[in-house]
């Protein structure tokens, strides 16, 4: 009895320090569990998709208080694949991402608002092609708990279009290709 | 025939290998220039690629057979009465050797950064060996820069050319023509 006691009231003074503050996520970035996709329409017969092999960043969150959700994302573009070589080269050229003028993108969260268990949509300042635009980004968790190696980690995904002309991207694809969707899945362990 | 180069007279082969490789040249040179300007919508804008890669492939496998054939024949002397002219023809002709080579490796490494072959003329592959993180944009800009380097170095080589023969008015440029006798 006294064991349980104890047991509660340690379980009972983590939760409460817990409900003071978001935790701060770690991107598992290292481990490869997450990554930073796009996808766009190749002459509106078919969906041509590739990534952003590196990228840092870290989120908080809390279960309890989903308002203090926030993530930060930097992207290296030069790390743009789409497996074909020819190709990367040409996106990341001045036609596109003029990555070395531009070689980062970042996502900077500015507000969460819930819509429901574990979703929501997550407002922030997205920076491309060095335009900075505001945009909104439904985020749905994936799950959450602990790992096998003694840590704690939580998941979420999201996907946004973006519209290429909006950051100064007006190199011609056609006209089923000049919006791109990028999804987000982020796994992150807990600091 | 005078198919074998002497001291002083190259044979049909050198002269054939020769024009064949200025003409590849001149035409990749041209190609490249104008490849990288079409757009996603003009109807080259693939094949003008798939041909320069093509090319570029066969010819690098020309400019090694022109190279062999080099080493296994006497070279012809330089005409000019100057050795110091002499010296100077024979470093721009190892220099354009050499950028030439360093075209083929840059080219080739761009296409196949990121581990696939590059296909000549549907035939078949030649498989990708280096891979590695922006390889295809620094690959890219050192093509480019080889690219105008040799160009240049050609038109130098063309107007050495044309100088003996309008100039010091020996054999130099009629020699690359026909086999002397």
């Amino acid at each position: 009895m006294k064991k349980l006691l104890l047991a509660t009231a340690i379980t009972g003074s983590a939760l409460m320090a817990s409900f003071a503050n978001a935790a701060t996520y770690d991107i598992d970035n290292e481990g490869a569990h997450a990554s930073i996709n796009f996808k766009i329409q190749h002459l509106g017969y078919s969906w041509l998709t590739g990534r952003f092999n590196d990228f840092d960043g870290s989120f908080e969150y809390d279960a309890a208080k989903p308002a203090a959700s926030a993530i930060n994302v930097t992207i290296d573009t030069t790390s743009l694949d789409s497996n074909h070589a020819d190709r990367d080269k040409h996106l990341k050229g001045t036609d596109f991402l003029d990555v070395k003028k531009y070689p980062t993108a970042t996502f900077k969260s500015t507000g969460f608002k819930s819509t429901g268990e574990g979703k929501g949509d997550m407002t922030g300042e997205f920076m491309l092609h060095g335009v900075t635009k505001t945009i909104t980004i439904p985020v749905e968790r994936i799950g959450e708990g602990n790992d096998p190696w003694g840590g704690y980690r939580a998941g979420f995904s999201g996907t946004t279009t973006l519209k290429l002309s909006d950051y100064g991207i007006d190199y011609d694809l056609g006209p089923a290709s000049s919006t791109v969707e990028i999804e987000l899945h982020v796994e992150g362990k807990r600091q | 025939m005078a198919l074998r180069n002497t001291k002083s007279s190259y044979g049909w082969v050198a002269i054939s290998l020769h024009w064949l490789v200025a003409l590849a040249v001149f035409g990749m040179f041209g190609l490249g220039l104008y490849m990288v300007e079409l757009t996603y919508y003009d109807a080259w804008y693939k094949g003008s690629l798939d041909l320069h890669k093509s090319v570029g492939l066969t010819l690098a496998a020309l400019v090694v057979a022109r190279f062999i054939w080099k080493l296994i024949n006497p070279s012809p002397v330089g005409l000019s009465t100057k050795p110091l002219e002499n010296l100077a023809g024979h470093l721009a002709h190892s220099a354009l050797y050499l950028i030439m080579a360093a075209l083929f490796i840059s080219g080739y490494l761009i296409s196949t950064a990121d581990g696939h072959g590059i296909e000549v003329f549907g035939l078949f592959s030649v498989p990708a060996t280096l891979t590695g993180d922006n390889q295809e944009d620094i690959a890219g800009e050192i093509h480019e820069w080889l690219a105008w380097g040799l160009i240049s170095l050609v038109a130098l080589h063309a107007l050495a050319a044309l100088k003996h023969h309008f100039i010091n008015k020996d054999g130099t440029l009629m020699r690359m023509f026909r086999p002397q006798k």
